[in-house]
């Protein structure tokens, strides 16, 4: 059997701009070969931070329900919504305490710090081991094809319209080149004042 | 220590067992060193981190903070080097403040080691320990499997023999501040260039009875050149089927607030100043 990661398909990336930042996913559900869904998003939105989950779906679900649940009793307690950083830390430490049962998932966290409005993006392994970044994070089947593109493709201080752009184009070409992500994409483009979702018009193979 | 969570162990090892690999965690394919000198002592690290075959991080810090007067470097797997420097910095700082004391250097070690020892090497941290305390200046290494080493100079990670042939070729007893960090940050860049498991900088931390001082990106031999070009797309390049957009003072729109009014005479609540 193949690995985990690796039975669903699916991509994600993340990428910072000037005063804003980025996050997107492709829209594939499958079981190996077979495609079930054509409607299966990957990025979820809690208040103020986006987490992009790629990897074994069950898993997908199940962790994506439990930080909602967690980042909810977080603002009730705290009275506020939570940070991009905070987080971080909270998937960070949540993924290591299964450090020896995983979840099967290669989380991207992206958002704008609440006070000072600095963009900020990170990514993590299975295990909760945080990679900090300043320009992009890739995660998913096609992680080797992401890194690809947006090495090539990233520049510093995009603007909101050219960061749609560079990711939609970053994300759009690498999952062409992967037999297990695609069939369409969600980018969300985060500015200090409004969050704009578009909805990609990719290849249907 | 609160302990891990194994609920999905054996969802995970029945699919082991039918022939699924284990997931791969982003390992620190490190080079690691340690050294001594009068006075003080040096730890140095690279800054690559790598999964299989790909550099997940190029530059991504392995020095870590365990107390203002003990460094931690760490190798092998990046969230167990991670974790445990923190779980142990943490039991330090409890322990520091019950005891009014300053922590020392041998009871990170022993901390350290036996919390790896209690896990047989399942957790996969790698570290060299160094610090200044009441007793001295101390450099350690930690093994997984919780075996201690206490030596003059030290390396660790896949780079180790890279950096150790540095060391064994140039170090000398009593050297000053200024030679052992040139001689720890020659062994980082001995790992850079010759391991495919290290790469990009090299992070210096300095440890000496009144100070530390972190040198992040103390050098870096490595920099990306600026692209001859742009590639930036033109606006409208993308193919869009639909659009959303949300605005912030829009939300309001959706939200009635209504102030409470609370009748401020009558029984408040006792609360302690």
């Amino acid at each position: 059997m193949s690995s985990p990661f690796s039975i669903n398909g699916g991509a994600c990336v993340a990428m910072v701009g000037k005063d804003c930042v980025a996050i997107a996913c492709d829209l594939r559900l499958g079981l190996q070969a077979l495609t079930v869904s054509n409607n299966f998003p990957k990025v979820f939105q809690y208040g103020d931070v986006f987490l992009g989950l790629t990897g074994l779906a069950t898993d997908v679900a199940t962790v994506s329900d439990l930080f909602r649940y967690k980042v909810n009793m977080y603002r009730l307690r705290e009275e506020r919504g939570i940070a991009p950083k905070t987080f971080a830390n909270l998937v960070s430490s949540s993924l290591y305490e299964r450090r020896f049962g995983p979840y099967f998932v290669s989380p991207v966290v992206a958002g704008l710090d609440p006070k000072t409005g600095e963009p900020f993006i990170c990514g993590f392994d299975s295990i909760g081991c945080i990679d900090f970044s300043k320009d992009f994070i890739v995660s998913g089947t096609a992680t080797d094809q992401l890194f690809g593109m947006c090495e090539s493709l990233w520049e510093p201080d995009l603007a909101p319209e050219d960061l749609f752009e560079t990711i939609s184009q970053a994300l759009l070409n690498a999952v062409d080149r992967d037999a297990l992500s695609g069939w369409g994409a969600h980018v969300y483009i985060i500015e200090k004042d409004k969050v704009t979702k578009r909805l990609l018009k990719g290849r249907q193979d | 220590m609160p302990g891990f969570d194994f609920s999905n162990y054996n969802r995970n090892a029945a699919l082991h067992a039918r022939g699924v690999p284990l997931p791969k965690a982003t390992s620190t394919g490190t080079t690691i060193v340690g050294c001594i000198f009068e006075g003080g002592v040096v730890i140095a690290a690279d800054t690559r981190a790598t999964s299989g075959p790909i550099v997940a991080d190029k530059n991504c810090e392995k020095l870590h903070y365990i107390s203002p007067n003990i460094w931690c470097a760490g190798a092998g797997t990046a969230a167990d080097t991670e974790f445990t420097t923190a779980l142990i910095s943490s039991q330090l700082e409890l322990h520091s403040l019950s005891t009014g004391r300053k922590p020392r250097v041998v009871t990170c070690m022993t901390l350290l080691k036996q919390h790896l020892f209690r896990y047989q090497g399942h957790i996969g941290a790698y570290l060299v320990v160094a610090g200044v305390d009441s007793t001295g200046v101390h450099l350690f290494t930690v093994h997984a499997h919780g075996s201690t080493d206490k030596l003059p100079y030290v390396t660790m990670g896949s780079g180790s023999l890279a950096a150790m042939s540095v060391f064994e070729t140039q170090w000398k007893a009593q050297m000053t501040q200024d030679e052992a960090v040139k001689l720890c940050s020659e062994a980082i860049l001995a790992g850079i260039f010759n391991d495919l498991g290290s790469g990009s900088n090299v992070d210096v931390a300095v440890i000496t009875p009144d100070k530390t001082t972190l040198k992040r990106n103390y050098i870096k031999p490595n920099e990306r050149t600026q692209k001859l070009k742009s590639y930036k797309f033109a606006r409208g390049t993308t193919a869009v089927l639909n659009e959303k957009i949300i605005r912030k003072e829009d939300l309001g729109n959706f939200v009635s607030v209504q102030e409470i009014h609370v009748a401020e005479p009558g029984d408040k609540m006792e609360v302690d100043v």
